[in-house]
């Protein structure tokens, strides 16, 4: 028990914490453009598991994490075009075709994973990017600036995401696209066009949050192994208020919860660790009872855009 | 007349197309992965209908996908959408199991139905929360249930490794985590010397059952009239967000009756790997396939369900010859629902064009001084 009370298991938790962060950013980030535009892409964690299968493959085979990136990046890339074509195209209930696409992730993803590696693998991933000066910065420079560079990645989309929403005209048409497709459209912007950009954005950067699972936080890839962190990552958009900031908030009081979970059992305190576990879905609930009263969501958020003859 | 027969007829065949094209995909897959589909196909086929043991065992598997499935129907009627079967399924099994794990022996004929009662009252539980927090909270209820089923699976595996954990195992070194073994006495009796057991028949019953309520009674006229239209319905006085916590209750309960009918007819304990899918063989989200397939319709969900218990039972015989790993079923039907909900855009459109051809005839027919002599 005395190490709990340790400065050094704090700024473990800590510095785990911003790692474990990265995931959640990535999806959450993708996530909130695409609402932003009126989808709920609910494929979120199909198209992880296919990023993070394919990132894996990739660099297992190449002994290149960039090749791994790059692939996880297309096989985002097609899912989201995919969950585009049938949301805007077809206009399918956004929530159950959301839900298809998740299932055909977690069976493609396990079904190659069977057939081409058949057994746990590692790999070696992206490694920790030491920054020169700031690393040297007394508990700081330990927990922000010793992490991969997909953790730097990850957090500088943040103010990037803001920027491009709120002073971009293409922010200008995401926004008008999920508030009032009826306005948008009859000023000339194309609803089908946006929310093709947005979604497909969104499925890349599932894929991408994937591939720093498979590649850089754990560097291994087993069947469904995002567990749910996809749908957290979507609930994270609602609790962010769909701005990223608040996203970025809570995809680390979300890590933080699971580092000391898991630092916690890794110290051996008497709590059974499948009820710490089960910490970040309750977390998930509350924090969706506690946000969603409190912001509005996108107007058009799920609804199909028809032009009415 | 004759022509909107036969557009009924495409309405209801719509899904078999959307499930052929489904399939069609899934060839390519399988090509690429360097299996031939007819010979894929053809050994699902076989491994589901090739005896009457498969028959049998295909009828197993759609047990849970009906029970859940009928749930469904209820749920998406109210335009709720609840993807928590998986966890109502376990919550209502580990509190069914339970019933016939501690109640006191020679409690007889009593043990079963009011396990299966427990079972139903516990899916129901689990059901209400996000109904609840969906209706006076305004929580997303698609987010809360998938979180729901992540808290059911710790809970049970908490329960399995310590609390409910078979007496035998607990002394062990392996610590299965698994719960003692039913009374012989407790099992749901089998129609047949094959694993079949009186779950079918229930769940065909509930079928009927769930039938009648959504289209014969007030309350499922309700539940309907609050998905059709809430502002409507609040206008015509239905308290509109009780009808929602009411269809999700009893989406949970019908699965939480689908993971308890999995206890006492087929495996007669619960055990886990850690995983839902481990208990529930992924029917809380099959059933979801089952019921779009049979377009939320209770009877459509009966063959729907017979449908994918055989693509279920096909899969290991996949397995078996192909090597093409079982886990393809689960992305299949994932394709398949992705193809059935986009496909409904087709139907939409002709409900579209029938309503406006339809309007323009009465429009036609009756003369447009008609309305002015009285004004």
């Amino acid at each position: 028990m005395e190490s709990i009370l340790r400065a050094s298991f704090f700024i473990g938790i800590l510095a785990s914490g911003v790692r474990l962060a990265t995931p959640y950013l990535y999806a959450a980030l993708g996530e909130t453009l695409s609402q932003r535009s009126g989808v709920l892409n609910l494929g979120v964690e199909g198209q992880m598991l296919m990023g993070a299968f394919a990132a894996f493959y990739v660099t297992f085979q190449t002994g290149n994490v960039w090749l791994g990136m790059l692939a996880a990046m297309v096989v985002g890339l097609v899912m989201g075009v995919a969950m585009a074509f049938v949301s805007v195209n077809l206009q399918a209930v956004q929530g159950i075709s959301g839900i298809g696409f998740y299932l055909f992730g977690l069976g493609m993803s396990t079904l190659l994973f069977q057939m081409l590696l058949g057994t746990v693998e590692t790999v070696s991933g992206f490694s920790p990017v030491t920054i020169p000066v700031l690393s040297d910065i007394p508990v700081i420079g330990e927990i922000f600036f010793r992490q991969n560079i997909l953790v730097y990645i990850a957090f500088a989309l943040v103010p990037i995401v803001h920027f491009v929403l709120q002073k971009t005209t293409l922010g200008l048409k995401i926004r008008a696209v999920g508030e009032n497709p009826e306005a948008a459209d009859s000023l000339g912007v194309s609803v089908a066009g946006v929310r093709y950009i947005t979604v497909t954005l969104g499925g890349l950067l599932s894929g991408v949050a994937g591939a720093s699972m498979s590649i850089a936080l754990l560097n291994v890839f087993q069947q469904n192994m995002t567990s749910g962190l996809g749908f957290i990552a979507v609930a994270l958009v609602y609790f962010g208020g769909w701005r990223p900031v608040g996203v970025m908030l809570g995809a680390l009081l979300f890590s933080m919860v699971n580092a000391l979970q898991l630092r916690l059992q890794v110290e051996g305190i008497p709590v059974p660790s499948d009820l710490m576990v089960m910490m970040p879905y309750v977390l998930t609930i509350i924090a969706l009872v506690l946000t969603v009263q409190r912001v509005r969501s996108p107007s058009a958020l799920t609804k199909p855009f028809k032009r009415e003859g | 007349m004759k022509r909107l027969d036969f557009a009924q007829i495409l309405d209801a065949l719509l899904p078999v197309f959307a499930t052929f094209a489904a399939l069609a995909v899934g060839a390519v897959m399988l090509l690429v992965l360097g299996a031939n589909p007819i010979q894929a196909y053809g050994a699902l086929l076989e491994g589901a209908f090739g005896s009457a043991n498969a028959l049998a065992e295909t009828a197993v598997k759609a047990v849970p996908l009906l029970l859940v499935g009928l749930g469904i129907c209820i749920a998406f009627r109210a335009n709720v959408i609840n993807i928590g079967g998986e966890g109502q399924m376990i919550v209502g099994a580990i509190l069914g199991t339970v019933v016939g794990l501690r109640l006191p022996d020679g409690s007889g004929w009593l043990v079963v139905p009011l396990a299966l009662l427990t079972g139903f009252v516990g899916g129901a539980l689990w059901g209400a929360i996000p109904g609840a927090l969906k209706a006076y909270f305004g929580v997303n209820e698609i987010l809360s249930t998938v979180m729901m089923n992540a808290i059911a699976v710790q809970i049970m595996n908490f329960l399995l490794r310590g609390p409910l954990i078979d007496p035998s195992q607990a002394e062990l070194a392996s610590q299965i985590p698994q719960t003692a073994s039913l009374d012989q006495a407790y099992r749901l009796p089998r129609l047949v010397p094959t694993r079949l057991h009186l779950g079918a028949v229930i769940a065909m019953a509930l079928a009927v059952a769930v039938y009648v309520l959504l289209w014969r009674t007030t309350l499922g006229y309700r539940i309907r009239a609050v998905g059709e239209n809430p502002d409507a319905s609040r206008y015509g006085g239905i308290r509109v967000r009780r009808h929602m916590v009411i269809a999700l209750l009893l989406s949970g309960a019908f699965a939480g009756l689908a993971g308890v009918t999995q206890v006492y007819g087929l495996n007669y304990r619960m055990i886990t790997d850690g995983s839902a899918t481990g208990f529930t063989g992924s029917a809380g989200f099959n059933g979801i396939v089952a019921a779009l397939f049979g377009q939320l319709h209770p009877i459509g969900t009966i063959p729907a369900s017979f449908f994918f218990g055989a693509l279920l039972v096909g899969a290991n015989k996949l397995q078996r010859v192909m090597q093409v790993p079982s886990s393809f079923i689960i992305g299949l039907n994932g394709l398949v629902v992705v193809f059935v909900v986009s496909s409904d855009i087709w139907r939409r459109r002709r409900q579209r064009r029938r309503l406006i051809a339809a309007t323009r005839k009465e429009e036609r027919e009756t003369p447009v001084t008609a309305g002015l002599e009285v004004s």
